[in-house]
């Protein structure tokens, strides 16, 4: 595969196909590519989850450890979500410490999730402000080919929902026992990430990387639903250019109905 | 696992079902990462491997380059969740030490010295863990540098061979690694060229007699011709995919 | 835009074996042994190891005569003098251009190797970085591989768009005596560069057409070995 970085030309072309509403793949702008999901892609995590968007897919595993609560939330559990940039996903990932992209995508992926409540880390002390469970999600981006945020989130969302806390016996936990018992969630949450990308001035969902390469901002926003009420619960923009504010009011429309749609394709690829 | 002795035996059945001569069931897929030049996924059983190639391309910095020769440059580590301890992000020594013997294991059938200044990554990741790791990584590595269209004299082949007591096994799950009884465990993983009699792998941990290495390498060779049926069909089933995609 | 790009990919050197590109082909890993006897002379692919002919790599076998050799089906672009190429200047040294070709090394385009006489200080006004060239290698040496843009079909690029199919391809989408590619520029109207190393640019009289080329374009580089394709396209594009 190549690392050649976009050309000018193509760059123009992407721009003028945008304007006309039109993608190499013929999609519709706001249109995401086919949804598959596989779930406990590996028997030692504590839960996992295998998404592919497009040819985009990620790995998604949750590991669950004993540690201390943080000083400034004794009464809970702790969540850390990282994210591995493998240099086996794409030309572009090169060994070595993480550049933005690599930091941005578990952050992403993390305020989704936290600020949605959909884990009730509260039921997750051990021992009141000196035990805790620890729940860590690791992303590994497996082939890039655009969008890896919303991926990695949809990822996250279902090994979450399919990971069983480990056996604790007296102070050690015994991974090889059968568990059963599954993470606290709270019912009916089920956040998912919908990024905004930007060409020129039109904006789409679900790039493939070529796409992505051409884009010059982008707007992740997470969102769930408790009950019959939406939320919004993070959103973050990158890139240098810029949103007005007609485009935002644009994504705030569009943002219930593909919530729902795209929640529609992971039911029907669970 | 039961700490008894065990007698060597033909007919020694495992706790899995398997014959003393048998692999886990063997899956490979070749073309899993599009993305990649060349790329493939091996399993034995459990035993999870995923491999990408990409090159011969450009080597940073530039002081590394050989002018002489490409270089082969393999990276082996274990996903966070393919076992039960997390394994924190990051290299590890015994991760860099696979990755260096992996290295050896392939280079053998690569033509290096037709792409002086260039490197070809071999990138290699264990989704799921249950012993022999390196062997899995070595055999997806194989077919993903076919993949990529590497000049390769042959493919490579590997496995782990061990011991229960006296009883010799072939592909051992971790459960056969740890066990205790008799003479202890034995881990013995091995690389073969597949085509020729040269092995390009060898590690070995535990006690066996020198007398029975030669039946290690007997068994060894009956397993990698396997093995190299099982990759031949991986790679040409690839190019079936591609033209009815 | 002045565009005096005009069937570049004539400019392109045939792989020897395009013309047999129809005859089916057997598909053989290394190691494998292709053939037996003092007969056959091992080519480009093949060894031989006493009376066998073995595969040296992973592709299609071609038997030429006596000679064997083994195509590539997928891999990297491996750059030979002559091939011409589309690359993305990368780089303005003071010299020339440093132009991404999507191969181990980059290549270098020497000022004095461009099409028309260029002063030193308006480099950057002809060929900017982000721009694109169809090039040819006029020489591969261990340190890099020099470029020029003089030739027929040769020089920088406007409109249009690139992308990238996988270079063993190529000769199948150039087709036997470039009967597919200009297939394809007949059915879209289009003005289309193969680039040696898989990258392929496509200008055309509207977007859709220009789209629509890409599509067969890709279409026609995965099918590895079928035959009586260009019957097969002629039925695509009544489809598509």
């Amino acid at each position: 595969m190549s690392s050649m970085t976009i050309s000018n030309l193509t760059k123009e072309m992407l721009k003028k196909m945008f304007s006309s509403k039109k993608r190499f793949d013929g999609r519709d702008l706001f249109e995401y590519r086919e949804l598959k999901i596989e779930k406990d892609i590996s028997k030692k995590a504590e839960g996992s989850a295998r998404v592919c968007l497009g040819k985009t897919e990620v790995l998604v595993g949750v590991k669950l450890a004993i540690g201390e609560p943080y000083p400034d939330s004794l009464d809970k559990g702790n969540l850390t979500v990282s994210a591995d940039l493998l240099p086996l996903a794409s030309p572009r990932f090169e060994q070595g410490p993480p550049g933005f992209n690599a930091i941005e995508l578990p952050r992403l992926v993390d305020r989704a999730i936290r600020e949605s409540g959909m884990i009730d880390l509260s039921k997750l002390v051990i021992k009141e402000k000196e035990k805790v469970w620890t729940i860590f999600i690791d992303i590994y981006p497996i082939n890039d080919d655009g969008n890896l945020v919303d991926a990695s989130t949809i990822g996250a969302i279902i090994a979450l929902q399919n990971t069983k806390i480990p056996v604790l016996e007296g102070e050690t936990i015994n991974y090889e026992k059968k568990r059963s018992e599954p993470l606290p969630l709270v019912e009916g949450i089920a956040p998912i990430s919908i990024s905004f990308y930007k060409i020129g001035n039109s904006l789409f969902l679900d790039p493939t990387r070529e796409e992505e390469e051409a884009c010059n901002a982008r707007i992740t926003w997470g969102i769930s639903q408790i009950k019959d009420q939406k939320f919004i619960n993070s959103c973050q923009k990158s890139g240098e250019a810029t949103f007005l504010s007609e485009e935002i009011e644009e994504m705030m429309k569009i943002l219930p109905k593909k919530f729902e749609e795209i929640n529609e394709k992971i039911k029907k690829a669970k | 696992m039961e700490k008894e002795k065990t007698r060597d035996s033909k007919e020694f059945i495992r706790s899995d079902g398997r014959k003393w001569n048998e692999t886990r069931p063997m899956i490979a897929k070749v073309g899993v990462i599009p993305n990649a030049d060349g790329s493939a996924m091996f399993a034995f059983g459990d035993t999870i491997a995923i491999a990408a190639v990409y090159g011969p391309r450009q080597l940073h910095p530039q002081h590394m380059q050989d002018p002489s020769s490409g270089i082969l440059r393999c990276n082996y580590d274990l996903l966070s969740f393919s076992v039960y301890d997390r394994k924190k992000p990051g290299p590890s020594r015994r991760s860099q030490e696979i990755s260096k013997v992996t290295e050896w294991a392939l280079s053998p059938v690569i033509d290096l010295e037709q792409f002086p200044n260039t490197v070809i990554d071999v990138q290699i990741y264990i989704i799921q863990a249950d012993a022999g790791t390196r062997t899995a990584g070595i055999n997806a590595a194989s077919m993903a540098l076919a993949h990529a269209g590497i000049p390769m004299k042959d493919l490579v082949c590997s496995v782990a061979v061990g011991k229960l007591d006296k009883q010799i096994i072939v592909d051992l799950t971790k459960e056969e690694e740890d066990f205790e009884g008799g003479e202890g465990p034995t881990d013995f993983a091995i690389a073969k060229i597949a085509n020729s009699d040269e092995f390009s792998l060898m590690q070995l941990d535990g006690k066996i007699p020198p007398e029975r290495i030669k039946e290690v390498i007997s068994v060894v060779k009956e397993t990698c011709a396997k093995i190299y049926e099982v990759q031949k069909k991986a790679l040409k089933e690839a190019v079936e995919k591609t033209e009815n995609s | 835009m002045k565009n005096d790009i005009n069937e570049a990919h004539e400019a392109i050197e045939y792989e020897e074996d395009s013309e047999n590109i129809h005859k089916d082909r057997r598909i053989v890993v290394p190691g494998e042994i292709i053939a037996t006897g003092e007969d056959y002379l091992p080519g480009e692919g093949a060894r031989r190891v006493e009376e066998n002919i073995y595969a040296s790599r992973f592709g299609l076998v071609d038997e030429q005569g006596r000679v064997i050799k083994v195509i590539p089906i997928f891999g990297a672009f491996i750059p030979r003098r002559n091939n011409v190429v589309i690359g993305r200047v990368s780089d303005i040294t003071f010299y020339g251009w440093i132009i991404d070709i999507d191969s181990a090394s980059a290549g270098f385009l020497p000022i004095e190797e461009s099409p028309r006489f260029i002063n030193k200080n308006e480099m950057d006004q002809y060929l900017g970085i982000g721009d694109v060239v169809a090039a040819k290698i006029w020489s591969v040496k261990s340190k890099g591989i020099d470029l020029t843009l003089k030739g027929k079909g040769l020089g920088k690029l406007e409109g249009g768009f690139i992308f990238r199919i996988i270079p063993s391809r190529v000769p199948r989408v150039i087709g036997r005596e470039g009967s597919m590619i200009s297939l394809i520029k007949e059915k879209t109207g289009c003005n289309i560069t193969v680039g040696q190393n898989g990258w392929i640019w496509v200008k055309g009289p509207n977007m859709e057409e220009e789209i629509r080329a890409r599509k067969a374009i890709e279409f026609v580089a995965e099918k590895i070995t079928m035959k009586g394709l260009t019957e097969k396209m002629e039925e695509w594009f009544s489809e598509n």
